[in-house]
């Protein structure tokens, strides 16, 4: 049953990511990123992260997906036929891209990792929250900040000018 | 359980479409997408070695949600930088956006 859903979910995440970096309409590129993040939360899910999983679908799919579209929207000309979708050098990319995802594969199935699986937590949210306030406050509270300045970054970069 | 490379593999995957994509995508917007793509394939390395080794404490979460935070925030001010260029020059394209090129 596992195997089953883990095969769904990656086909339904690597078939899709395909079509994110290949489709010339980028309005429908961005949808199929939405996909992309369903497919990894679902991922997520089987790994007993479930509250990333939510997470993942309430930052990415409600607040990411959606900037991303309101910048194809905003920047007009992006969807013209006639200009190619990819640059000069989308061939080597390909190609040095396919040749690291075979790099990686061979290292990952080779290595032996210390694999140990225990009992999932029970209480992870409990535990999560718990350690964000605990030992993992200062990042916590960085992370916090950072939120703040990037989204004063944006206001006023985006600012019109007069 | 499923065994942990496939996890892994997965996210190889996913990192390499992701990282097609920032480079060989014309549009800054894609450009974008592809490096999402990457960072959510590092997400699913890191919350599968949580899962595989050290269950019991949540560092692997921990640091997950670190991740999501950043990729908010580099999403804010990205899109905002593409649409400050694309008022000022009227494009998206990468390969037009030289105007530090010494």
């Amino acid at each position: 049953m596992q195997h089953v859903m883990f095969f769904l979910f990656a086909i339904i995440t690597l078939g899709a990511a395909i079509m994110v970096v290949t489709t010339r309409n980028l309005l429908r590129s961005a949808l199929w990123l939405i996909l992309v993040f369903f497919g990894i939360a679902g991922i997520f899910v089987l790994l007993n992260a479930e509250f990333l999983a939510v997470v993942q679908i309430l930052v990415y799919v409600g607040a990411i997906a959606t900037l991303i579209i309101f910048a194809v929207m905003l920047t007009r000309q992006v969807m013209d036929p006639k200009q190619p979708r990819f640059n000069d050098q989308a061939r080597v990319v390909a190609g040095f891209a396919t040749l690291l995802f075979v790099v990686l594969a061979v290292i990952v199935t080779r290595v032996a990792w210390p694999v140990a699986i225990g009992a999932a937590p029970v209480d992870a949210i409990q535990q999560l929250g718990m350690d964000f306030v605990g030992p993992y406050a200062v990042p916590f509270e960085v992370a916090s900040v950072l939120l703040v300045v990037a989204m004063i970054g944006a206001i006023i970069i985006a600012r019109e000018h007069e | 359980m499923v065994p942990l490379w496939y996890y892994l593999v997965l996210a190889a995957a996913l990192f390499c479409i992701g990282a097609f994509g920032a480079l060989a995508r014309k549009n800054a917007v894609g450009v974008l997408m592809g490096v999402e793509l990457m960072l959510n394939a590092v997400n699913i390395n890191l919350v599968a070695f949580w899962r595989y080794t050290t269950a019991a404490q949540l560092t692997g979460q921990l640091f997950a949600v670190f991740v999501i935070t950043v990729a908010a925030a580099e999403a804010a001010v990205g899109l905002a930088l593409f649409i400050a260029i694309y008022r000022q020059r009227n494009t998206v394209n990468v390969e037009e956006f030289d105007t530090m090129k010494g």
